[in-house]
């Protein structure tokens, strides 16, 4: 919790997933809004030829994206864990930064389906959108609401 | 040579010379036959200069028609959830797309370019920290301009999967000329000259 704003700190949350730090993600916290940025690295090409984002890192990024709005709507707690994740690749991701943004469309006490995309110039033509489910806490876990 | 499902039962086979003489019968339907050329081509093109798959450690353990079998090293980086040192799900994605696209090349009769139009994936459990990952993927149809694949990851089994993956590939996805390793070495120092950077 940041002392200020009584908000979950989301950028140490990220910052402490070593994976999410190697591949260059970032958080910007502005009120009750997230955005996921991923900053471009050579590390992160795909296809040298034209060069396009590989399309893996667009998954973990789109991935990452759903569990940083969990993890600042969820609260504390263990970070949420993926059950399946369907990726529609829309356009391909040029070698430059990429935003995400994501959605929970429904939030259960043990799963949330969310949605994310992620776009690099222009918001209105996302390079890629995913929905996924996510596994709050396991059934043999107590509720604690 | 019995074709290998994608469900298992496959044999794995470490380097190239053991594949060859394993599909070396195997001709595909467009009268295409698999070489041993062949699958270094797609070894060194589709890893080597494919900066993400080199710097996640992927390597082809294995490659068939329409097959490819691959694998990615435990590293601390790659971790998802420090408290318990499981490999974050990304990996796993990447991994998968990958390899499947490994394994729609090695299902076509030339090499085109390819881009992934979906890819679900369903994560069964989570990794065992310090394991490498393995992936089997499998080009099961190619039509005119689509190919469709499905894959397993898991660490040594694979009837006891870490994650499984249905996927859609566009063929001839950008217009270009099927690449050449000389080719794409070219582009690679090209972009790193560009970008100011060793690729």
């Amino acid at each position: 919790m940041s002392a200020e704003t009584n908000m979950p700190d989301i950028e140490a949350l990220m910052q402490a997933i070593p994976y999410a730090r190697w591949l260059g993600i970032t958080i910007d916290q502005r009120g009750n809004e997230i955005t996921t940025v991923l900053h471009f690295s050579q590390k992160l090409i795909g296809n040298p030829v034209l060069p396009a984002l590989h399309g893996g890192v667009i998954g973990a990024f789109l991935e990452t994206t759903a569990i940083a709005q969990l993890a600042f709507e969820a609260g504390a707690g263990p970070l949420p864990k993926p059950i399946g994740l369907t990726i529609d690749y829309l356009r391909s991701g040029k070698p430059v930064d990429t935003y995400g943004r994501a959605v929970i469309t429904k939030q259960g006490r043990r799963v949330a389906t969310v949605h994310a995309e992620a776009w690099q110039e222009d918001r209105a033509r996302p390079i890629a959108a995913a929905h996924g489910h996510f596994l709050l806490k396991a059934a043999d876990e107590p509720a604690e609401k | 040579m019995p074709v290998p499902t994608w469900r298992g039962g496959a044999e794995r086979v470490k380097g190239i010379s053991g594949v060859f003489t394993a599909c070396e019968d195997f001709v595909m339907a467009s009268g295409f036959k698999i070489t041993p050329e062949h699958i270094a081509l797609m070894k060194d093109v589709l890893i080597e200069h494919v900066p993400h798959a080199k710097a996640l450690g992927m390597t082809v353990v294995n490659a068939a028609p329409g097959e490819a079998w691959l694998s990615v090293p435990y590293a601390e980086n790659l971790v998802g959830n420090p408290e318990t040192g499981v490999i974050h799900g990304g990996v796993i994605t990447s991994l998968l797309d990958n390899a499947c696209g490994i394994a729609v090349q090695l299902a076509l009769p030339e090499r085109m370019s390819i881009a992934t139009l979906d890819l679900r994936i369903d994560y069964m459990k989570p990794a065992t920290p310090k394991l490498e990952l393995m992936s089997h993927t499998h080009c099961y149809k190619v039509t005119s301009s689509i190919a469709f694949v499905r894959g397993t990851a898991y660490h040594s089994d694979e009837a006891d999967p870490i994650a499984t993956c249905v996927g859609t590939f566009m063929l001839s996805a950008n217009r270009s000329m099927p690449m050449t390793p000389e080719a794409a070495a070219e582009a690679m120092a090209l972009f790193a000259q560009k970008k100011g950077g060793a690729a």
